[in-house]
């Protein structure tokens, strides 16, 4: 991180002279320390530094898009709302999850200190339910009464059919045909549920297309409907709505480090799929320069094999489902299929706030293939026990890739976004295993 | 004045709407796409807009979601479709054409030089489905100096308050979006059609088309009266897929099949 210069947040300096009192004083640092840091984005129309993010819908939608704004808005500013997430949060979803020392990781690796976040043992077995819980509430507020979402691996589907159980709330859930057929157990999870689960044909039948189809269904039925976004894209204020739920991460991360090891972590490393689990850890430590913030993108068969998931590594930037972020396209402007072992992680783009951290260097962002997850997700279930999303192994493979580089004094975490049930049969298919 | 204006003052010196059909670039192939697009203005075509194929159509039905799918199968690209225009305009110097489409295949080529290049082939509007006017920025200067409008949507769903907003730099004319929904699903009533026109008119003096869900002659002749314009497209485009071959090719009754039906919504257009 020496080289990384960032001037949007360097220290403002202060040549005054003139004497202050303690309380101007004090307003002027919490201004300047407001104005220079980086967790202040988006700005009011949903921008991230140079453009990226914003709002890229037809008209139909963009009253529906301001609508919600202005109710996340009153929502965030209102304490009853914070204290009825919080409720949830801690007897519904089950946190905070544990920060899990790794010793026999780290004694096999020889390096950093590896650490755990144990988002796997949140309910319905992963992050998702975090931001799920939060949009649930807020779409509650609003009067709304019957949620969309899109799903990749299932999961955001499983949690999402998970609340709508939980509130009487009707559920249509979007998925790709191929993602149907390699996430079995969770389709039949978001049924058992009470979910619709309708499966998209158009493109790859992955999760881009299950996007669009949500889209659809939106803007023709907007009178009733709330479009509950599973990660940290799509119009504004999505991005920025789908972080501040997931920030419980990183915010529970830094209080749990203070208490095991009393200072701040080093290393942070979380898989992308959109992005939210990796937003959710990184995004209260962006200040925090001393923390390296490590995405891990799919590089499926391999950054350049053209079977890719790597939308910041292999994309440029573009504009797709409601936001200007990097995408994987051709030449012409068309988007093309993203491929990854991983469903979760089978998107061609990502989060704008990601895009944003990678133009200006506070996070960097680094690609796993299929076979170094699976490696990995074989390694994290022998020595610690834990059966991690193909999703987190992905986290998982670039941990065991660095720990073995760095001091024994480092404190590296990694992002255990999910637990691999799901997986066990895409998995036993690539080991040659029939169940 | 440019086409668009020009087309609409005659058009109310006849007293009566324009009709406008939509194809989509390169479905099912080149050739017989620029060919239906030069038989179209006898066939009774007063405008027409040709459909950009992106592989992400998140606000179309399937209609046109497969026909963008057949265009970019056939090679679609923006300087194949300027191609079509060009060669269109050679024969045709008087119906405006209007580019539909989305926003990254334009960036992908570049604001700037499309804005130049779509002018100089002879389109003279533009409808960018994931354009809201807060996004508008970037494209607004350049479509201005290339002499290009940009059509404004307005949909049910858009208030009054916001009305102005998005007609603040509307031009050509405005496009008005029937229903909350994708291409090719629903209708509106006449009712509600009326209505929309009454808070239209009351902040525009623009000519409005309406568009989404017409699809009989009665429909379009219907919409015409009320508004200045009606849009057909997914009705247009089922006809076209109808007449293909199991290999998604054309077939001889493709291009009379079309033109057949859009004969019959222009004689309730005009009647
Ligand atoms: C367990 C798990 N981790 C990660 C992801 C990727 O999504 P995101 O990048 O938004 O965290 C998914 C998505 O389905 C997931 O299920």
């Amino acid at each position: 991180m020496d080289a990384f210069v960032a001037p949007c947040y360097t220290a403002r300096p202060d040549n005054s002279a003139r004497e202050r009192s303690a309380a101007e004083t004090a307003t002027i640092m919490t201004d300047g320390a407001r104005a220079n840091s980086l967790r202040n984005g988006p700005d009011a129309s949903g921008h991230f530094g140079d453009g990226l993010g914003g709002r890229f819908v037809a008209e139909t939608l963009m009253p529906l898009i301001l609508e919600l704004d202005a109710a996340y808005k009153t929502a965030q500013a209102d304490p009853a709302f914070h204290k009825e997430l919080a409720f949830y949060l801690k007897d519904y979803v089950g946190r905070p999850s544990p920060l899990w020392f790794a010793k026999r990781l780290t004694d096999q690796l020889g390096g950093a200190k590896i650490y755990m976040k144990r988002e796997e043992l949140n309910h319905t077995g992963s992050h998702k339910l975090n931001n799920v819980m939060g949009q649930i509430l807020l779409a509650r507020r609003m009067g709304r009464t019957r949620i969309v979402a899109e799903t990749g691996a299932g999961q955001h589907g499983v949690a999402t059919a998970t609340v709508c159980a939980l509130f009487g709330m009707q559920c249509v859930i979007y998925m790709g045909a191929t993602d149907v057929e390699r996430q079995a157990p969770n389709v039949f999870r978001m049924k058992l549920l009470g979910a619709e689960v309708v499966p998209v044909t158009s493109g790859a039948g992955t999760l881009k297309d299950a996007m669009n189809e949500a889209m659809r269904d939106w803007v023709a039925n907007v009178h009733d409907t709330y479009f509950l976004v599973g990660t940290v894209a799509g119009p504004h204020p999505y991005p920025a709505m789908v972080r501040d739920f997931q920030s419980v991460i990183g915010d529970e991360v830094k209080v749990q480090m203070e208490e095991a090891e009393g200072r701040l972590p080093d290393v942070i490393v979380a898989a992308i799929g959109g992005g939210s689990n990796a937003m959710g850890i990184f995004h209260p430590f962006l200040d925090d320069l001393s923390v390296r913030l490590i995405g891990v993108e799919a590089a499926g068969h391999g950054l350049d094999s053209g079977k890719t998931a790597a939308s910041i590594e292999r994309g440029t930037r573009g504009v797709l489902h409601g936001n200007r972020t990097y995408l994987l396209q051709d030449e012409n402007g068309q988007i093309i299929e993203a491929h990854s072992i991983s469903a979760g992680l089978d998107y061609p783009g990502v989060g704008p706030e990601h895009s944003w951290l990678h133009e200006i260097g506070r996070a960097e962002y680094v690609g796993i293939t299929d076979d170094e997850a699976l490696d990995a997700f074989q390694t994290c279930t022998r020595t610690e026990g834990i059966i991690p999303a193909l999703e987190s192994a992905h986290a998982v493979a670039h941990a065991t890739k660095i720990a073995p580089t760095l001091s024994p004094e480092t404190l590296l975490v990694i992002n255990i976004s999910g637990r691999g049930d799901k997986d066990i049969f895409t998995v036993a298919e690539h080991l040659g295993v029939k169940l | 004045m440019s086409r668009i204006a020009r087309r609409f003052a005659a058009l109310k010196q006849e007293g009566r709407g324009a009709l406008i059909p939509y194809l989509e670039a390169c479905d099912p192939d080149f050739q017989t796409s620029l060919d239906l697009l030069k038989a179209m203005p006898e066939a009774g075509a007063d405008l027409i807009e040709i459909g950009m194929p992106f592989s992400d159509p998140s606000a179309d039905g399937p209609i046109i979601q497969l026909a963008a799918r057949r265009g970019l199968k056939a090679g679609a690209t923006l300087p194949r479709l300027f191609e079509m225009v060009k060669s269109f305009r050679e024969q045709d110097n008087d119906t405006p054409i209007i580019l539909m489409g989305y926003l990254n295949p334009i960036e992908a080529y570049g604001i700037d030089r499309f804005c130049v290049d779509a002018s100089a082939a002879g389109i003279d509007g533009l409808i960018i489905v994931d354009m809201p006017p807060e996004e508008a920025g970037p494209m607004q200067g350049p479509a201005k100096a290339a002499g290009l409008d940009i059509i404004r949507l307005i949909a049910p769903t858009t208030d009054d308050n916001r009305l102005k907003l998005v007609l603040n730099h509307a031009s050509g004319f405005v496009y008005y979006v029937s229903i909350t929904g994708i291409t090719g699903t629903r209708s509106a009533s006449d009712e509600d059609l009326r209505a929309a026109l009454v808070r239209l008119r009351a902040v525009t003096d623009l000519p409005v088309a309406i568009g989404f869900g017409i699809r009989t002659p009665e429909q379009a002749a219907s919409a015409s009266r009320i508004a200045e314009g009606a849009v057909v497209a997914s009705a247009l485009l089922a006809t076209l897929a109808k007449t293909l071959d199991a290999a998604d090719q054309a077939t001889p009754s493709t291009l009379p099949s079309v033109l057949t039906q859009l004969r019959e919504l222009a004689a309730a257009v005009r009647s």
